[in-house]
């Protein structure tokens, strides 16, 4: 069966204007309904990380206990300060980081192996009231094969982290996928980021460290991931580092709000 | 409606007789990333055997209006489209587990089951056979996504579908997970193993030296 080429040019036209209405359709119809699995997914992950996450996690319960306990703030990474004429409810730290005009370059060759990071980051804080309970910062570092992003929450005090959880990443299951077993995740409570000279201290070691008060500084390892193990305390010391959220840890360390 | 014979051997053909996977060895590569979980396998099977169905009944409707030059990106056209319908149905009303599946679901369009079909068998059938013979090919990829998943989860995180059958030692229980399950190669031996298995069952699947 031979064909001419205007039938032939006419068919594929034709196919492609018929599958791209089928996709473009889907795309449309289906884009708020995305959009709120993403804002839910994340407010799961802010509420988990800070403890507040509701037993029934019904979408109206997430959505009512972050509205009650939790604030979002955008800050300025390099000076600490807030940034007020921003709204955090459309604010896309991704889309900021990946943008050169709202980015600048990392420190080549930091261990979190970070290449750029955004001017503004966006902040969460557990509030009861007017009072900052805790504060969740995001991170970002590579593991193994993928790049891990999470959140640490840090006690008042800004040393104490009261959680930490990664939301997205591409890890081995069993082995580096196991920075989301709960068990692995508890360990990190109550220990503190930062020594005695303020510099960030916490790390992931290779076997098993001491208990919180004694061993503050360590977290176990996880077995037969060493890489991943070895990403996730840079990616801690970067992002509480001066290059990270270091600024605005100082300042509210001394009492900002 | 009576399904003739011919057509319901289109449909449980594919399970055992001549599987895509065991026996035309295709679709190994999804069969590997996808199968450490009992959850993912499931709705990875559940999205390629609607795939390959609607693609077979897609390509079979025009099959004798499209021009032979450009049969191969006419197919590939229409199975991209129902990849991306389907990525964005899973997007919108399963995102925890279109999260855990990733770039797979949108990797379905370079499954071989699906365009091996399409070409190989929908474009000589009419649209109904073509139809039942997208489910068939995709219930016998199910199968063996699915028996290697259980074998995968139950062994190495001593779970099915998340249940904890055998508890592991890092939740304080008895059972220590065997690493290799939850690595890619764990399923190339499952798979190697289950081919094997099967042609002894089934010994004219051998391929003659």
């Amino acid at each position: 069966m031979s064909h001419s080429n205007a039938y032939i040019v006419g068919f594929a036209g034709a196919v492609c204007i018929i599958c791209s209405i089928f996709v473009a359709g889907s795309a449309v119809a289906l884009k708020d309904r995305q959009e709120a699995n993403k804002v839910l997914d994340r407010q799961k992950n802010v509420l988990a990380v800070a403890g507040k996450l509701p037993d029934n996690a019904t979408p109206d319960a997430v959505a009512q206990a972050f509205e009650t306990n939790i604030r979002a703030r955008v800050v300025d990474l390099q000076s600490g300060e807030y940034v007020e004429d921003v709204d955090p409810a459309t604010f896309d730290q991704r889309s900021m980081r990946d943008d050169p005009a709202t980015s600048h370059a990392a420190p080549a060759g930091n261990a979190a192996k970070v290449l750029r990071l955004p001017n503004e980051g966006l902040i969460y804080q557990v509030v009861d009231g007017d009072k900052v309970e805790m504060v969740i910062l995001p991170v970002e570092g590579k593991g193994l094969w993928s790049t891990l992003y999470g959140f640490v929450a840090l006690d008042d005090d800004m040393n104490t982290i009261q959680g930490l959880t990664f939301y997205e990443h591409a890890e081995t299951p069993g082995l580096g996928g196991e920075v989301d077993n709960p068990r692995w995740k508890a360990l990190w409570v109550g220990r503190e980021v930062f020594d005695k000279s303020g510099e960030p201290a916490i790390e992931v070691i290779k076997g098993q460290a001491g208990p919180a008060d004694s061993d503050p500084h360590r977290v176990d390892g996880l077995s037969g991931a060493t890489l991943t193990s070895r990403g996730v305390s840079a990616l801690m010391q970067f992002w509480m580092g001066d290059d990270g959220w270091g600024p605005y840890i100082d300042r509210m360390q001394k009492g900002g709000a | 409606m009576v399904m003739q014979t011919k057509d319901l051997k289109v449909l449980t053909d594919p399970l055992f007789e001549n599987n895509p996977i065991a026996l035309q060895v295709l679709g190994v590569c999804s069969a590997l990333a996808v199968t450490t979980k009992m959850e993912t396998a499931i709705v990875m099977s559940i999205a390629l055997t609607v795939v390959t169905a609607f693609s077979n009944m897609a390509v079979s409707l025009i099959r004798n209006k499209v021009p032979s030059s450009i049969r191969i990106i006419t197919q590939l056209v229409i199975i991209a489209s129902l990849v991306i319908i389907t990525d964005q149905i899973l997007k919108a009303f399963l995102f925890d587990i279109s999260k855990q599946l990733s770039v797979f679901v949108g990797l379905i369009i370079t499954n071989c089951i699906v365009m091996g079909r399409a070409e190989g068998f929908a474009m000589q059938n009419p649209p109904g056979r073509s139809f039942l013979d997208g489910i068939g090919n995709g219930l016998g990829y199910s199968v063996v996504l699915l028996s290697v998943a259980s074998i995968r989860e139950l062994f190495g995180s001593g779970s099915l579908f998340g249940i904890t059958l055998l508890k592991p030692v890092t939740e304080g229980g008895w059972y220590t997970p065997n690493g290799l399950m939850v690595l890619a190669p764990g399923a190339f031996f499952i798979i190697g193993l289950g081919i094997w298995a099967l042609r002894t069952w089934k010994p004219e699947q051998v391929e003659e030296d």
